[in-house]
């Protein structure tokens, strides 16, 4: 009865010590086996030499050592394991084997991207005189891919392909019906909105069947965040290695311009989204996020930008000077202070108290909305000079779009601030509010063509 | 007697290669050999040996497998690999050379040579 308490407690502290051992970066769990082992037989041989099974592990753990000059010992032997690496992980065959499935999938239809963004050159269009053609149905020359990539890995259920589907098709045929006026505004309209309205049918595939729920949702905000930046990163490893050929070609007079212009590029813009969107997924609990950790750097210094913009303004009494696109830079302004409330938002473990971060964010939020709303009051009182366009009325419609999204925002996040509701309304909020956009940006594909007149 | 921290950390890789290419062994018994041979003299923290294992398997000198134990535990064995007895060799090399010389040099001084502790000096009772 006393034995087997004392092996209990005994059980109980090594599990504890254990713990307490894991949570050390520089000290993996092979290590933690080992050092334990170690810790049993002297245990063991303590109690042997008659010492009380509590005494025993005291002293064990004592001629151990002391455990951060331990672990500081093993982050200098492996220095590499304070820097998380990416790598495939190798521990049992089966793992490795899904991971490598994986990667070649992912590899094929990166390559199949860059195949299908020139297919269309078989049937005699070009890049340079169908400039229309492809800005048009740039998205649908690889969104396709990504999603059936997503689909396969989620293993999507045939119903949701089948109007994920439906959702292409439909999107190819309204980029190519239309009579659009040669670069006209419309033509561009649809060229920028198309890929947004097609990436909601990418956050479907890639939520799994997780696009219910908030969580799922967030997860997408998250994926899209850190795709991004793999993008621009392996868009400037990309150009780099494109200044590099161009300068040895060079030297033995090759010209690689041509080469590069209609093979490179449009092939490895086209491949690199499939190959960052793998990254991104494989990476994912491996390395930290880095959209989080932008919004942190960047969250200061752009409300204090906006606040001396404000004070500035007060200040001098001058008011915004009403360009034909000022409306469209404060929209940019809008985006990117949405990014940064967004992205905050997806790092921010919902159950902390408010701190002083969360202040920053409402100055930030409530700053951009002031500086938004001195743009737009300005606007409107010369709306029937300028009149209506294609582009006035698109670029007004995201303003509406991003200033209820953020105005509602800041509410919310005041009221969490002042403790009357919890930081996860505010999360629901944005993640809800998805659709909105891309039912925006289908309104404007699919609407605006015809009512402008094909412009 | 305490032997400095520089001195421990310098012998840890003769010693660890020495009690290897008697024969593989893990890391407890690896201490416990140590005690044996310094009679108790030698005092490591137990954990700091694990880093030093891990320095020599990198370096080539040792290689670990993972065995079954007679407790019925996992257990890491460690090996030394033919590197490792070049290495030892090199080592003992040096150290016989610092060793020659302070012989030397103490001849000279003539000082006299401190009494050696007892083994009893081991802080704890081992399979008493």
């Amino acid at each position: 009865m006393l034995a087997s308490g004392h092996a209990v407690s005994l059980e109980a502290q090594i599990d504890q010590w254990r713990t307490y051992l894991r949570r050390r970066q520089a000290i993996h769990s092979v290590d933690v086996s080992e050092l334990e082992d170690h810790l049993r037989e002297q245990v063991a041989v303590l109690i042997d030499a008659g010492l009380a099974t509590d005494e025993a592990f005291l002293v064990a753990v004592k001629r151990m050592g002391d455990l951060d000059a331990l672990s500081r010992e093993f982050a200098l032997e492996h220095a590499d394991r304070l820097w998380k690496q990416f790598v495939v992980p190798s521990e049992s065959g089966d793992s490795r084997a899904r991971v490598r499935t994986d990667a070649i999938v992912a590899f094929c239809l990166a390559v199949a991207a860059a195949v299908a963004i020139k297919a269309p050159a078989l049937f005699g269009m070009q890049l340079d005189q169908d400039a229309g053609f492809y800005a048009r149905n740039l998205s649908l020359f690889v969104l396709p891919l990504l999603t059936g990539y997503f689909a396969w890995k989620r293993g999507l259920a045939p119903s949701t392909l089948r109007w994920l589907a439906v959702a292409f098709v439909a999107a190819g045929v309204f980029a190519n019906v239309y009579p659009f006026a040669p670069e006209g505004s419309t033509e561009v309209l649809t060229a920028l909105h198309l890929p947004i309205a097609l990436w909601l049918a990418v956050g479907i595939a890639y939520a799994g069947g997780r696009w219910s729920q908030a969580g799922g949702r967030m997860d997408f905000i998250r994926f899209s965040g850190e795709l991004f930046i793999y993008y621009v990163l392996i868009a400037l490893g990309g150009g780099v290695l494109t200044g590099f050929m161009a300068l040895t070609f060079q030297s033995i007079g090759i010209d690689i311009e041509p080469f590069f212009q209609s093979w490179l590029l449009p092939c490895g813009a086209a491949g690199a989204v499939v190959v960052a969107s793998w990254l991104v997924e494989a990476k994912q609990s491996v390395i930290e996020n880095m959209a989080p950790v932008l919004t942190r750097l960047f969250t200061p210094l752009f409300a204090a930008m906006l606040v001396t913009f404000l004070g500035a303004m007060l200040w001098t009494g001058r008011g915004v000077d009403i360009e034909r696109d000022v409306l469209l830079a404060f929209d940019l302004l809008l985006v990117v202070v949405l990014g940064l409330l967004l992205y905050s938002v997806s790092a921010r473990d919902p159950r902390s108290p408010p701190d002083a971060f969360d202040v920053m964010q409402v100055v930030l939020v409530v700053s951009a909305l002031l500086a938004n709303a001195v743009a737009l009051w300005a606007i409107a009182t010369r709306t029937a000079e300028f009149g209506f366009s294609p582009n006035r009325v698109a670029v007004l419609g995201v303003n509406v779009i991003l200033l209820v999204n953020l105005a509602w925002s800041a509410v919310l996040y005041v009221r969490f601030l002042r403790g009357r509701g919890s930081f996860a309304v505010l999360e629901r909020w944005q993640t809800n509010y998805l659709p909105v956009y891309a039912i925006w940006a289908a309104i404007v594909v699919i609407v605006f063509p015809p009512v402008f007149g094909y412009i | 007697m305490e032997i400095n921290k520089d001195l421990i950390a310098a012998s840890s890789t003769p010693i660890v290669l020495a009690i290897l290419a008697e024969e593989d062994s893990y890391g407890y018994a690896i201490l416990q050999r140590v005690r044996e041979l310094s009679g108790g003299r030698m005092e490591w923290t137990d954990g700091m040996l694990y880093p030093v294992l891990h320095r020599l398997e990198r370096l080539g000198h040792v290689e670990a497998r993972w065995e079954v134990a007679e407790t019925g535990r996992r257990r890491k064995y460690y090996g030394i690999t033919s590197q490792g007895r070049a290495q030892l060799a090199e080592e003992r090399r040096q150290w016989q050379a610092v060793d020659a010389t302070l012989r030397g040099i103490w001849q000279t001084l003539s000082l006299p040579v401190p009494a050696s502790l007892p083994a009893s000096a081991a802080p704890l009772p081992e399979g008493a």
